[in-house]
């Protein structure tokens, strides 16, 4: 799926993966809501990398980059989560 | 000058290109940990005060959000037919979607204008000014600090591409047979995906957290 219709295919994925974003939203999951719209945020996010920024069809090093780019910022947001979350009440 | 040429350091013209490549990667990455470290502090806050962040998000408004969301993903897709037209050496076909990706890029920032003198008129503006019609007041200024720090660092990144954009389109104009033009489209294109995928994560964040939010 290269070229230009691979293109406009992923636009239009992005587009249906945006309305059902909303979608989720609309129904309440409860505490399920914002992993369910962070998974949809991903996938489109991986859409983006991969069809647009060239990631499918391109070398070992730029994978190695963008994995590396994520993998930081989940260690970044673990870390500091695990840190605020056991941490004794009003110290 | 042919299509090949390269500049003296590198031993040939793909090396340049993966090396630009890998160059614009590494910034991007620097970029994931600064939008990450505000999103991670949003995360903190948000365990803490959901329900002022709930509040909050009810306040903005859903639609020009979406709008907005549909604009950019559009904006994606122009600039990446822009480096398709570039790889392809159409230079026409080429000046018309840079064209195109920086009239949906200003229409973005103009909708996020508008959100933002919405904001201010209701007096939503974090700091001195900050006085809206609602309990919780303190709390509530807290969303909208992460709503101001993160949108206008992504609408500060917008203008920037936006410049960058312009500066190509001039470049293609004068000299669209330059050799380097393919390889600076394509490095501006993730850039600009890139400042999308920001988006991509900031909407639901943001305007998505009352299940009344979409409702409206």
């Amino acid at each position: 799926m290269t070229g230009r219709l691979g293109y406009f295919a992923c636009a239009a994925a992005l587009l249906a993966l945006l309305v059902a974003t909303v979608a989720a939203a609309r129904v309440d999951l409860g505490p399920l809501s914002t992993t369910v719209a962070l998974a949809i945020a991903g996938v489109k996010a991986a859409l983006v990398i991969l069809y647009f920024m060239h990631v499918r069809r391109g070398p070992r090093l730029i994978w190695l980059y963008a994995a590396g780019g994520f993998l930081w910022l989940a260690l970044l947001i673990t870390l500091v989560w695990a840190d605020v979350t056991t941490r004794a009440p009003n110290l | 000058m042919n299509r090949d040429a390269h500049a003296h350091q590198f031993d040939t013209a793909e090396q340049q290109d993966a090396a630009a490549r890998l160059g614009m990667w590494t910034f991007l990455l620097t970029e994931v940990l600064l939008f990450g470290g505000i999103l991670t502090g949003y995360a903190i806050y948000r365990a803490e005060h959901g329900d002022a962040f709930t509040a909050g998000s009810a306040r903005l408004d859903f639609w020009l959000g979406f709008i907005n969301t549909a604009i950019l993903i559009a904006s994606s897709l122009t600039m990446a037919l822009g480096v398709h037209a570039a790889e392809h050496r159409r230079h026409r076909l080429l000046m018309f979607f840079l064209a195109a990706t920086m009239l949906l890029g200003a229409a973005f920032l103009g909708i996020k204008a508008i959100e933002y003198a919405h904001k201010i008129h209701e007096r939503l503006l974090p700091g001195p000014l900050f006085a809206p019609a609602a309990p919780g007041a303190r709390r509530l200024e807290l969303f909208f600090s992460f709503y101001f720090a993160l949108t206008g660092m992504h609408a500060l990144h917008m203008l920037i591409g936006i410049a960058i954009l312009a500066v190509l389109l001039v470049m293609v104009a004068r000299r669209p047979d330059a050799p380097s033009i393919h390889r600076r489209i394509e490095v501006t294109g993730l850039y600009w995906h890139f400042v999308d995928i920001v988006w991509i994560f900031l909407f639901p964040l943001l305007y998505l957290l009352g299940p009344a939010g979409p409702a409206r």
